[in-house]
């Protein structure tokens, strides 16, 4: 499966000083396929999509990222990176009103992206937007380009960004908690939104997520990190239904803590950069936690051994559900 | 924006009058007596009050003010009592456009230099340049203009001979030689603001470089000068033209020096050889004139916000 890959992500690791916000790791997307990050904020699951899009300021990045026809993500010279962005990979923000420019009208904003990236002409770029407008369910297209960012609300905000982002048809979106800044009901919208308008384009696309309920409806795969290391992947429902991690078991009752109106977020916290255990991370929040889980840190193990290949479950824990 | 825009100028207004009565009056209780200069040491006392009385001072505070106002507005300044010529013309006519001159061009080395040099600080945040511009600007701002403006005779005037070390002439009338001649004095008066407009910029623009909206320009393919120049320094005009709206009183004040240094024959020179002279007519005309310019380029400076940042035109 591997060869058909659209992007190998292998032993990513991320330092910022001292602090190792991401350790070694491994994903995969394929051509036209969801992908959810999921865990609790300090996952670093931004971090592995701003890497990605070498926008991570003032971080060592190792590993590599491989997308297809272009080479090494993490390694690419900046010029070349350039070239990649906006064309081939495209990324939209957690809060659309602050990833857009207050200075410049929403259509310009766009306009610029199809005229610099395409090549379109002005009325060509023009046309295309309000085409793209149209697509992302923004009424009175051709009214809203001359819209300033703050004229817009939360909703259509985070629908421009789609628009921009989709506006060369990249093979890679990345989302990053696209609608974290969103009113529940308009959420919703949003991610059906970008699901329906990816796979219309045949794009792959990560989400960055913190519901494992809304990765496993939405997303082919969920991979779930804690403190910077992947602890469970697979495919979505697998993961939902059958995950082996104590981690996942409390994402996932989390979710159900608050269809009962009683939010309870997973006990305790990530441990600090600097104290990190030496054994598994989780170890000191870990109901299952033994002995062995203090010392060792568990390698990622296949859920199913009978079954092998990118798509397949596996999990990182010693003493599995 | 209109109803906005119109109660600006009202408050200009209300300033403008509270400053007008204020050098007024302040001249009126200042010391020494205009007609006793005028008459020399020896008068009769019939001489001294017919004087006075020509002079209009015998008469009540307020009249006197309103007069002048009206006269004022009219284009009527008076005449100065020493150079014995119409004050208008002297001020308004001669030394305002020299001044004018004086503080365009500084202004606009400022901001041609300490823009771009901001800009660069900035973008190379924490390495030699930027400590370099760091020790430069903090050169520039302690230093003080009149000395440089001195050095600088001295440098490119007398050793190297480029440049004439004095006089005016108008650029709006003769482009080059007026250029030529601004250069000295313009680059004197700018070094100031040159530094204060450096870290000015770069420190703006440090933190609108961490927005997300950056962030999002380079996500969708923006090369890191456009990044710059078109989503980071766009950002930082308002800032930007505040201070200079606010600093243009420091850079009258500097004019002064200038002037002096550079024997120039601008409103600086005008006001100190009418404050020795104590003619009370010529120093409010300077002092209303460099009022009027401060408060008019901060009005300039508040109807130009709603241009420059769109979130305020929907201000109610």
């Amino acid at each position: 499966m591997t060869h058909t890959n659209l992007l190998t992500v292998s032993d990513l690791t991320v330092h910022r000083g001292a602090a190792k916000i991401l350790d070694r790791v491994n994903l995969s997307i394929a051509k036209g396929e969801t992908l959810a990050l999921v865990g609790e904020s300090g996952a670093g699951k931004s971090t592995i999509a701003t890497a990605l899009m070498q926008l991570l300021d003032g971080a060592e990045v190792e590993g590599r990222a491989e997308l297809q026809e272009a080479g090494d993500l993490l390694s690419l010279p900046a010029r070349q990176m350039v070239k990649l962005r906006g064309r081939r990979l495209s990324m939209i923000f957690q809060d659309a009103g602050a990833a857009l420019n207050p200075a410049y009208t929403v259509g310009r904003q766009l306009t610029t992206t199809l005229r610099r990236n395409l090549g379109l002409t002005r009325s060509a770029a023009h046309a295309k937007a309000i085409e793209l407008f149209t697509s992302v369910g923004i009424n009175d297209a051709e009214a809203r380009l001359s819209a300033f960012p703050h004229q817009l609300s939360g909703g259509m905000q985070q629908r421009v960004m789609v628009a921009i982002a989709l506006a060369c048809n990249p093979d890679l979106l990345l989302a990053d908690e696209p609608t974290s800044a969103l009113d529940v009901t308009i959420q919703a919208q949003i991610i059906r939104l970008i699901l329906s308008l990816t796979r219309e384009r045949g794009a792959s696309c990560i989400f960055v997520l913190h519901d494992l309920a809304l990765a496993s409806q939405s997303c082919d795969r969920i991979v779930v990190l804690y403190a910077g290391q992947v602890v469970e992947s697979g495919p979505a429902r697998d993961v939902l239904t059958h995950h082996r991690h104590p981690y996942t078991r409390q994402l996932e009752s989390c979710v159900v803590e608050i269809g009962r109106h009683d939010l309870v977020a997973p006990e305790g916290a990530v441990p600090p950069h600097d104290q990190m255990p030496k054994g598994c991370r989780f170890a000191t929040r870990c109901p299952r936690a033994l002995d062995r889980c203090a010392v060792e840190a568990p390698p990622l193990t296949p859920a199913n051994p009978a079954r092998t290949g990118a798509l397949d479950h596996v999990f990182a824990c010693w003493n599995p559900e | 924006m209109l109803v906005q825009a119109l109660g600006k100028i009202g408050q200009t207004l209300v300033v403008l009058f509270i400053v007008s009565i204020a050098t007024f009056g302040l001249l009126k209780l200042a010391p020494g007596d205009p007609v006793q200069i005028m008459l020399g040491s020896e008068y009769s006392q019939e001489a001294y009050e017919s004087l006075t009385a020509e002079m209009g001072l015998d008469r009540s505070f307020l009249v006197q003010y309103a007069d002048w106002a009206i006269n004022f507005v009219q284009g009527d300044w008076g005449t100065s009592f020493v150079a014995r010529t119409d004050i208008f013309t002297y001020g308004f006519k001669e030394a305002l456009p020299v001044t004018l001159t004086l503080a365009f061009f500084s202004l606009s080395f400022a901001i041609l230099i300490g823009v771009p040099l901001g800009v660069l600080s900035a973008v190379k945040k924490d390495t030699a340049f930027d400590a370099g511009s760091a020790v430069f600007a903090l050169t520039g701002t302690a230093f003080p203009s009149f000395l440089l403006g001195i050095l600088l005779i001295w440098f490119f005037g007398v050793r190297l001979g480029w440049f004439p070390v004095m006089g005016y002439v108008s650029p709006w009338e003769e482009f080059w030689t007026g250029i030529y001649h601004m250069i000295l004095p313009g680059l004197t008066l700018s070094t100031y603001f040159i530094a204060m407009i450096t870290r000015l910029t770069r420190a703006s623009l440090i933190e609108v470089l961490e927005e997300p909206y950056i962030a999002a320009a380079r996500a969708r393919g923006e090369p890191s000068w456009r990044v710059i120049w078109v989503h980071g320094v766009r950002n930082i005009a308002m800032p930007l033209v505040t201070i200079l709206g606010l600093q243009l009183g420091t850079l009258l004040q500097g004019t002064v020096l200038t002037e002096t240094v550079f024997n120039l024959p601008g409103i600086g020179q005008m006001l100190t050889s009418a404050v020795l002279g104590r003619e009370y007519g010529v120093v409010q005309a300077g002092v209303i004139m460099t009022a009027l310019l401060f408060i008019g380029v901060n009005l300039l400076v508040d109807l130009s916000y709603p241009i420059l940042d769109p979130r305020l035109r929907d201000r109610k």
